[in-house]
């Protein structure tokens, strides 16, 4: 499929700010099943960006300004073609073995309450069976919170989980620290996904999961749409959680307050034509 | 029985104590006690204080000086010092093939999941050329004495080791106060300590930085319980103490905000932990750091001592493998021992020491400071108990040794002169220009008749520690 993205966010300021410094994971790259036929960040703001490559492998942007400025909006625009390949990631980049992303962090810390939910909800099966009834139970305990109220996820997936309801990193933290706690290999994806056009699914900067599959290699677990990544599914960036995967690392200082508007517009390219805004 | 570091078990005075055996024979303890309180107003005035965690009420208490000091003789040292000075660079080569091509793991030598999925292993700084190829530019390394002949390893310190103001304190006391003894011995200096450290952190400067680099102590800031130490080092090195605000990062240069504008800095010696160093990197709500440090670092344009991620290589598991690393990466045997250390991840050793609790010390792997630890002997049953429910539930979380008896000193204590436990730290620098170790450390001593716990932050004194020719 080929899927246009254009994507802009709007950082708008209470106050003029003397000066801001960002970390931008927004650059997706070509593997076997993704080819970034073209690819722009643009900043409307005299900006600095340095291109660098991180450790996992993501294409990061550190964006330094000058102001004062009170609005500042970063505009993505690319097209991509991508495969279907039932969720497997084939040929991608992967500087570390696999059982690096055992580790826990602050934010994927299970505690007992989702081992044990783990535990009981993913079975006996395979590998690959026990990883779905994880997706479904998820998906079914968890309700996805469309409203897109905070911008960067801040819950932690236990949080998220007493709670029954996130957004979607949320979702893909629970499952992330799901799988982890069963000594599954699990890690945050960072990137955009193409909406059914019975809007069952909307066009979003989305998060999800991949989980680590002997024999096949990294597959995506979309809890929050309760599948497996498809080609409509467009991958960024790649980190143990969300802050390592972030489309945007940027310091809130208490000095002006921010507000940030993110319109996405993802479209298959033939059509060309951007459909309703949204981010989950 | 303890090794006595002054007597031998036939009550003969070991030769580096002939002098200060003299000294106390001579002096009235009140005289002891007159000095003991000029030193203790010296550091008082010095504001030498150190604040312990876990007190509720957060005050500034003084850590007790014992004036009377250890000694060393110059053999005893200099084949410690060589000790020193391959763990040391064991630490950096294990630290840069971690962080590279792995040998230490592919060939089985340490558990990949030790690293992988070890909490101060930084994943940010894989594949990262730091300067010169140096992580460790400061390492306090403590060493314990059980016999006369043999120095132990108790536990390496890579991250941000402190104490060396107390090394320095000592010091300054030993040469105001106890002038009559220290004139008599050809004691080692240490005073150069702060220039060795400012020579070592020019060296490791960024290739690009001019000659002349700008080196700045990067501080938490007043609240922090080494802050005393922080604006000590930063005063004699003649550098500036900054705070994260200090500091910003422009086109991934770091700059210091002066009163003449903004001035490069070329060499940040950080007493801030990795977790604060940058919010865009590290943990997000940190206040504390300099957002874009980490993007100035990756592109080379400042040099962070220590670097970020050198706790993978001193948490208390890894320890018990760096005999086996030195072997591995040297190709030589290692000088100094470790003492024995039983793993609790590995079932056998749990069994072991759940077994044998009331006579073993057991530790958090990531713990420091002599909290959270159980001296088995000096233990109460409930404690014992209580400990084991911990261990039991999270066994790869400890490690757990012999109770060693520690070397003991002649301490000035409420009864007179009496034999306490003691340790010692002394600190390493490595630079471009290589390894250097000022002569001594910093000695730790345990002050309550019996206690094996030195740390400051459990009642532990200090003490000046002298190498002498003799």
């Amino acid at each position: 499929m080929r899927i246009n993205i254009q994507h802009q966010i709007t950082c708008a300021f209470d106050s003029p700010i003397p000066s801001l410094i960002q970390i931008l994971r927004l650059t997706p790259r070509t593997y076997d099943g993704q080819f970034v036929r073209r690819w722009q960040i643009d900043v409307d703001i005299d900006a600095v960006l340095k291109a660098r490559e991180d450790s996992f492998g993501n294409i990061t942007h550190v964006l330094t300004l000058a102001g004062p400025f009170t609005e500042l909006t970063i505009a993505v625009d690319g097209e991509v073609e991508t495969q279907d390949t039932h969720g497997v990631v084939a040929g991608a980049q992967e500087p570390f073995p696999t059982r690096l992303y055992l580790r826990e962090t602050p934010l994927t810390h299970p505690g007992a309450g989702l081992a044990a939910f783990a535990q009981d909800i993913a079975g006996e099966g395979s590998l690959l069976d026990r990883l779905h009834a994880l997706l479904i139970g998820i998906h079914e305990r968890v309700d996805v919170d469309t409203a897109a109220t905070k911008a960067p996820a801040m819950s932690t997936a236990a949080e998220a989980f007493v709670l029954r309801r996130g957004v979607c990193q949320d979702l893909a933290h629970i499952f992330i620290a799901c799988a982890r706690s069963l000594g599954i290999p699990a890690r945050y994806i960072s990137g955009y996904m193409f909406g059914d056009a019975d809007e069952s699914r909307r066009d979003a900067s989305h998060g999800w999961a991949e989980a680590f599959v002997d024999g096949l290699g990294w597959v995506g677990f979309d809890a929050a749409n309760c599948i497996c990544a498809t080609d409509a599914y467009v991958r960024v960036s790649v980190g143990l959680d969300y802050f390592g995967a972030a489309p945007i690392r940027a310091v809130h200082n208490g000095a002006a307050a921010e507000r940030r508007t993110i319109a996405v517009a993802v479209g298959a390219a033939s059509v060309g034509q951007a459909q309703e805004q949204h981010q989950t | 029985m303890a090794f006595d570091e002054m007597y031998t078990a036939e009550g003969e005075i070991r030769p580096a104590y002939v002098g200060v055996a003299k000294w106390m024979a001579a002096v009235a303890p009140e005289q002891l006690e007159r000095r003991r309180a000029e030193a203790e107003l010296l550091y008082r005035r010095g504001g030498i204080t150190f604040a312990v965690y876990g007190d509720t009420q957060g005050e500034e208490r003084i850590i007790p000086h014992d004036i009377v000091p250890r000694v060393l003789s110059s053999d005893e040292w200099s084949r410690l010092a060589k000790g020193l000075e391959q763990r040391v660079r064991a630490l950096n080569m294990f630290l840069a093939d971690i962080y590279g091509p792995r040998n230490v793991l592919k060939a089985g030598i340490v558990p990949e999941d030790l690293i992988w999925r070890n909490p101060a292993f930084r994943p940010e700084m894989v594949g990262l050329r730091v300067p010169h190829g140096i992580f460790v530019h400061i390492a306090g390394i403590d060493i314990v004495r059980i016999d006369a002949n043999e120095f132990y390893v108790l536990e390496d310190n890579a991250r941000t080791p402190s104490g060396v103001s107390y090394m320095l304190g000592g010091r300054e006391i030993s040469i105001r106060l106890m002038s009559d003894l220290f004139a008599t011995h050809r004691v080692a200096p240490i005073e150069n300590y702060p220039d060795q450290l400012l020579d070592t952190l020019r060296s490791v400067a960024p290739r690009g930085a001019n000659g002349d680099p700008v080196v700045a102590l990067l501080t938490p800031g007043q609240f922090n319980s080494a802050y005393y130490e922080h604006s000590f080092l930063a005063d004699k090195m003649g550098v500036e103490l900054v705070e994260g605000r200090d500091l910003f990062v422009r086109d991934e240069v770091v700059y210091m905000r002066t009163t003449e504008g903004p001035r490069r800095v070329d060499v940040i010696y950080r007493r801030i932990d990795d977790d604060f160093l940058d919010p865009l990197t590290f943990r997000q709500d940190s206040a504390l750091g300099v957002p874009g440090l980490f993007s100035a670092y990756a592109a080379g344009n400042v040099t962070l001592a220590n670097a970020i991620g050198t706790g993978a290589a001193d948490d208390k598991d890894i320890y018990s493998y760096v005999p086996e690393i030195i072997r591995f990466l040297l190709s030589e045997e290692p000088i100094l021992k470790n003492v024995p250390t039983w793993r609790c991840r590995e079932p056998k050793d749990l069994g072991y020491v759940l077994d044998h609790l009331a006579e073993l010390v057991v530790k958090e792997v990531h713990g420091s400071g002599g909290y959270g630890m159980l001296v088995g002997p000096q233990a109460s049953r409930e404690e014992i108990a209580t400990f084991a429910a911990r261990v039991k539930a999270r066994p790869e979380g400890y490690i757990a040794q012999p109770t060693l008896a520690l070397s003991t000193c002649p301490t000035f204590v409420e009864s007179g002169v009496a034999p306490r436990h003691v340790d010692l730290r002394p600190f390493v620098l490595s630079g471009a220009n290589g390894i250097r170790i000022v002569p001594g450390g910093l000695t730790r001593v345990a002050l309550r008749q019996g206690s094996l716990v030195v740390n400051s932050s459990q009642g532990g004194g200090t003490k000046d520690t002298w190498v002498i020719e003799c």
